[in-house]
């Protein structure tokens, strides 16, 4: 426990930037998945198909070898980025994937009537998509984003393969330093635990704030289990 | 409501006859729909005039839905020219929308946007399509909700209102565009039947008031009392075209007649 006591700044920091890397890879992630998202389900066939090869590209390889070769690619072309900065590019890059399939298939769960009365009505493309399908499909996307976002915490882990001094990083120093491996890395994962279940309880709020004056309707899982009362 | 000979006819004969009436509001030339192998519409030829109130009848699958859809270009078409007051409708983009804010269009779903009010369905598209300051619109939303029967009603949410309500705030939303002209795709297939009445109802005095509208319905006594002439369709044909009351005591096809049968048996 002493460990624990003595490099408290340290851990302090490396908890510091692990939320750095998350929020801002998370955010950067948001804006580009929606963009690639409306891309997905734009009129325009070469947009459609530029973005759904972004998505199978940078969903399928894995986020450590995305790091890897941002890291020590990038410099080869001539790209000199702080690596606290590729790690932030790498988790954009990735979760940007995520995002827009999310948001994509939330899209989908806006009746097609919807955008047909929205395109009645002489909204055009964006029209339809912002005041009409988006305001609706968002709050059917924030659960699965709450993951997306649990996703890009979890893998701003692998950061530490590049040498930024985030949670893992600092919990690896710590235990090369006092071979206290068990120890460490069980604080490091109440850490990580901590913050998905903050993550997660500012989801549920959210989706509770977004759902005004409406009495609930059971869910399907209710039904499923037979629930009656409200 | 101005009475004409040419609207006995499916098509008007190309020669002056057809200038007596003016030129035709929504005219249809031609227009083919396929989709995939299936031909939903087989060369359609259908002149509305302003004014007229259309009704187009016919089984399930005879192709009015689609007819009344690609009128409003959410289908395209795969042959042929559909065009509003003397214009083609374009492919698409900025244009076309434009164009289509002036034919309204009432769903058989109603599709209401769930998130907004009633008052914000309605004034949805003249301000952000048209520009009208949110003052404005909202007055004139209050007006039309009000035309329709829904005073008290206008801050509710879809949700709270009743299938017949919906669709009169649907028709207030259509109406808020001032169209030219009004397509009801099936309006009350979707109602229980004591709401019916106030939705027809509604449509009646759209139709007292001079509005052009082309109505695919089930409801007989609709087509036969409001409404100026009945085309029936079937297999993706128009196979008549007739004022109500000879369309419905003396049917000529025999396709005709077997649908008449069908519907009006009890």
């Amino acid at each position: 426990m002493e460990i624990i006591l003595e490099n408290w700044p340290m851990l302090l920091g490396g908890i510091g930037t692990t939320i750095a890397l998350t929020v801002l890879g998370y955010g950067f992630a948001l804006i580009l998945g929606t963009a690639l998202a409306v891309c997905r389900v734009s009129p325009i066939p070469p947009l459609r198909g530029a973005a759904t090869v972004y998505v199978e590209i940078f969903r399928n390889i894995p986020l450590l070898s995305l790091l890897i070769l941002i890291a020590f690619g990038l410099p080869d072309a001539g790209l000199l980025l702080p690596y606290f900065w590729c790690g932030v590019l790498g988790l954009t890059l990735s979760s940007a994937a995520f995002v827009c399939e999310n948001v994509r298939s939330g899209i989908n769960t806006v009746p097609i009537g919807h955008a047909e009365a929205a395109r009645s009505i002489g909204l055009g493309f964006f029209g339809v998509l912002r005041y009409v399908v988006l305001p609706q499909a968002f709050r059917t996307m924030i659960s699965p984003l709450v993951n997306v976002f649990i996703g890009t915490l979890i893998g701003s882990s692998l950061c530490a393969a590049i040498s930024v001094a985030e949670i893992t990083y600092v919990t690896q120093q710590l235990n090369i330093r006092t071979a206290e491996a068990v120890l460490l890395f069980l604080v490091a994962g109440v850490i990580y635990l901590a913050l998905s279940l903050a993550a997660a309880s500012g989801g549920i709020a959210l989706e509770k704030a977004l759902a005004p004056g409406r009495r609930r309707r059971p869910t399907t899982t209710q039904a499923m289990m037979g629930a009656q009362q409200a | 409501m101005p009475m004409t000979d040419a609207r006995d006819t499916p098509v008007p004969p190309p020669d002056g006859a057809a200038a007596a009436v003016g030129e035709p509001l929504i005219s249809v030339r031609g227009v083919s729909k396929l989709f995939g192998d299936f031909a939903a519409l087989k060369d359609i030829d259908l002149d509305i005039h302003r004014g007229e109130v259309v009704a187009l009848i016919g089984a399930s699958g005879s192709g009015k839905s689609t007819l009344c859809r690609c009128i409003n270009r959410l289908e395209t078409v795969s042959d042929g020219v559909i065009t509003v007051d003397g214009r083609p409708l374009p492919e698409e983009g900025r244009e076309l929308a434009r164009l289509r804010s002036e034919v309204g269009m009432v769903f058989q779903s109603f599709n209401l946007f769930p998130h907004l009010r009633a008052v914000e369905n309605v004034t949805l598209g003249p301000m952000k399509v048209r520009g009208v300051p949110k003052a404005e619109a909202r007055a004139e939303a209050m007006e039309l909700l009000a035309r329709v029967g829904l005073q008290g009603k206008e801050h509710s949410l879809p949700a709270q209102l009743s299938g017949g309500q919906q669709q009169r705030v649907a028709i207030a939303r259509a109406l808020a565009m001032h169209p030219k002209a009004m397509l009801f795709d099936e309006p009350t297939s979707a109602l229980d039947p004591e709401v019916i009445k106030e939705v027809l109802d509604v449509m009646t005095e759209l139709a007292e008031a001079g509005m052009t509208m082309l109505v695919v319905t089930h409801e007989m006594g609709f087509a036969r009392h409001v409404c100026d002439r009945v085309v029936f369709m079937d297999s993706g044909e128009i196979v008549e075209s007739a004022e109500p009351e000879a369309f419905f005591t003396a049917p000529r096809s025999q396709r005709a007649k077997d649908f008449l049968g069908k519907v009006l048996a009890h």
